[in-house]
């Protein structure tokens, strides 16, 4: 077994009152996609910034590609690639002009330098787009030139703090095709992200909710080990029904999916469905259903969170 | 040595980008250039410490031909242009009070007679000297708005007017106690002493300005993110940023200079490698100042205040506008620390009196010295963190 590329024991980092990051514990493993899932402010970007060696933090160990952060933060940088969350390149130059400004700060040779671009623009489909100034072009394209930066130098580490939150779907799959590519080549990946679609994408997942890790494991094991039954729920006054369901202590959370209910139930209750029907409702509900649970579920019972 | 190259490279990609970036910023590729015309053409004109055609009130109340002939005089000397006339003393104080005239001119009933008893004491004439109350008495009042010293010199300069011409007699030839001989300016004209000192001004303006926003523009824009995770070493960037500017500083000095010599015929005395040396020191002093302010400010109009905050007294203690000799001695130590007072010495010296390097070495070493350690306070307080 190799040894893992990121592995934190005790992250914290307080910004003088408020705790952005509470005891984190991650143990990540080489040529693997790893996931942050969390809302906004529950410690992403914090985390990241941390384990690219861009914050101190207040307590815990960190080590990073071997290197003991924040000691050895300068030649960690070397073999890391940091797509930050907005847009960071030159918007006043060109996609050819931006990328061997990067690639000459990582110290590239000008011959090697041109070959690798070459490569990039055929990789991320930015050849027709060489001479366009960043700040002209769609957010699919940044994004794409951002990530071509990024890896300029073929980074075995790579961090993405929510690559795709300015993307259209199409794009975003393309996105992730990249991403399994890089992975495939040998790299490894930490993204952070609060799209569930996108979270179920990595190998391995760690829930994020104010600074505090509510789960980690790969998507398929955190929904079978949920810890709740997932059941659809349809009726007549869904507004009302949902009211009273989300008053009972057993239904962790109870949200409204069109014209459907999706109530999660404890999964002290062995039959969900049957205990539904049992319950004095009003009015009854015209159809229950028991269903997968997604990752959505998972996220709403890990973090305690019933937001609907 | 590979990483000595290494550096060089990240230095000299980083000012590529920066020039890339000036050349498509029209408007601040437009200020290298207009900044320098403008300001020379504008203050080359409009700077003129030779006070003329100051507006006076007259109050004559004698009314005679030879009043008359009196204010004709003094207007005829064109420091001062009557633009009103009052009979009473009262209503001449009234207009100074309003500021419609900064000065009147009293001429008394009686002043044939001051005249005839002026002319007697005259030295031609060989009469008593002038001792009793009588005698030396003044021709006429000068009420002045001395609130301007400038204004009031000026007025005070009229005081011992000849009056020769009134009393048609051939000039009264006074011998001067001292002789004086002008080097350098034998007119007198404020152009020369101006000229030279707008470069000064100006450097301190666009250098200071310029790379005030330097850092600030990296880190407001999002780039500063994405720079800090590359091995860029603060030192490597703050040398990639000012160096495109040094450039820029020496087009703007060119540019004063020789509009200056063309148009206000300020001579160009001195070595031109003189010139350089302590031009390029001045650029560097400046343009390292700018640095540290830009690790300072955390946005761009913060950087801006900041420049203005050093551009005042850059204009106002170095001894642009006033002697430096003039001023109080706190105020000198302040101007000391100014690297604007140190290049108007030595640009003054080098273009106008033509000194050589070894004569502002002094000076131009200070300049050299504020630049390394503005640079290594800048890159020092540069940090590659986000905290």
């Amino acid at each position: 077994m190799t040894e893992p590329v990121i592995e934190v024991r005790g992250l914290t980092r307080t910004f003088g009152d408020l705790t952005a990051v509470a005891a984190l514990d991650l143990t990540v493993e080489p040529r693997t996609i790893y996931g942050f899932l969390g809302p906004n402010g529950s410690g992403k970007t914090t985390t990241v910034r941390m384990l690219t060696g861009l914050l101190t933090p207040s307590a815990g160990q960190v080590r990073v590609l071997g290197h003991e952060l924040p000691r050895d933060a300068e030649r960690l940088k070397r073999s890391i690639g940091y797509m930050t969350q907005k847009f960071s390149l030159y918007d006043d130059l060109t996609v050819v002009e931006n990328l061997r400004f990067v690639s000459a700060v990582y110290g590239l040779g000008r011959r090697a330098a041109r070959q690798r671009i070459e490569v990039l623009l055929a990789t991320y489909a930015l050849g027709p787009l060489r001479d366009r100034r960043a700040g002209q072009m769609s957010g699919g394209q940044r994004q794409r030139l951002a990530l071509a930066a990024a890896t300029v130098h073929e980074p075995p580490l790579l961090f993405l703090d929510e690559p795709t939150s300015a993307v259209d779907p199409q794009n975003r799959r393309d996105f992730w095709e990249r991403l399994f590519d890089l992975v495939d080549a040998g790299a490894t990946i930490l993204v952070s992200t609060h799209y569930m679609d996108e979270a179920e994408r990595c190998h391995r997942l760690a829930i994020l909710k104010d600074g505090r890790k509510c789960a980690d494991g790969a998507p398929a094991a955190l929904m079978a080990a949920m810890g709740a039954h997932v059941v659809e729920v349809e009726g007549s006054d869904l507004r009302a029904l949902k009211a009273q369901l989300a008053a009972l202590p057993e239904v962790v959370s109870a949200a409204q999916l069109g014209s459907r209910l999706r109530v999660l139930v404890h999964e002290r209750i062995p039959d969900p469905v049957a205990w539904l029907r049992a319950q004095p409702l009003n009015p009854m509900p015209t159809h229950l259903e028991s269903v997968h649970p997604s990752l959505e579920d998972v996220f709403v019972t890990s973090t305690g969170d019933a937001r609907a | 040595m590979n990483g000595l190259l290494l550096s060089l490279r990240r230095i000299l990609v980083i000012l590529t980008k920066e020039l890339t970036q000036l050349r498509r910023d029209r408007t601040t590729f437009g200020m290298v250039v207009m900044i320098p015309l403008i300001q020379l053409m504008l203050f080359g004109y409009a700077i003129n410490t030779n006070v003329r055609d100051i507006p006076v009130a007259l109050v004559d109340q004698s009314n005679t031909a030879l009043s008359q002939v009196l204010a004709q005089t003094v207007e005829a000397t064109q420091v001062v242009r009557f633009t009103a006339r009052y009979a009473e003393v009262s209503e001449a104080q009234a207009a100074i009070s309003a500021g419609q005239v900064r000065a009147a001119l009293i001429i008394p009933s009686d002043v044939s007679q001051r005249v005839a008893r002026s002319a007697s004491v005259s030295p031609r004439l060989e009469s008593p000297p002038a001792t009793d109350e009588q005698t030396s008495r003044p021709v006429a009042q000068w009420l002045v708005d001395g609130s301007d010293t400038m204004i009031a010199a000026a007025i005070k300069g009229l005081r011992a007017m000849p009056l020769a011409e009134l009393l048609r007699r051939p000039a009264n030839r006074m011998t001067p106690t001292f002789e004086v001989a002008l080097f350098f300016n034998p007119e007198s004209r404020t152009a020369i002493n101006i000229v030279p000192g707008l470069v000064a001004v100006i450097l301190t303006m666009t250098m200071v300005m310029f790379t005030s926003a330097a850092i600030v523009r990296e880190s407001e824009r999002g780039n500063m993110e994405m720079l800090i995770n590359t091995p860029v070493r603060p030192l490597e960037l703050m040398l990639g940023k000012i160096i495109p500017y040094i450039g820029i500083g020496l087009v703007q000095t060119a540019i004063i200079l020789l509009l200056g010599h063309l148009v206000f015929a300020v001579p160009l005395d001195g070595s031109l490698g003189a010139l350089a040396v302590t031009t390029l020191a001045f650029i560097g002093a400046s343009l390292a100042l700018g640095l540290v302010l830009s690790t300072i400010a955390t946005s761009q109009l913060q950087a801006m205040q900041m420049t203005v905050f050093i551009l005042l007294p850059s204009i106002l203690l170095s001894g642009f506008m006033f002697p430096y000799e003039g001023m109080p001695v706190p105020a000198q130590y302040i101007a000391e620390i100014l690297p604007a007072t140190h290049f108007m010495r030595t640009i003054r010296a080098v273009v106008l009196r033509g000194a050589g390097l070894h004569e502002v070495a002094f000076d131009t070493l200070w300049l050299v010295g504020f630049m390394l350690v503005g640079l290594v306070v800048a890159s020092l307080r540069f940090k590659k963190r986000l905290d």
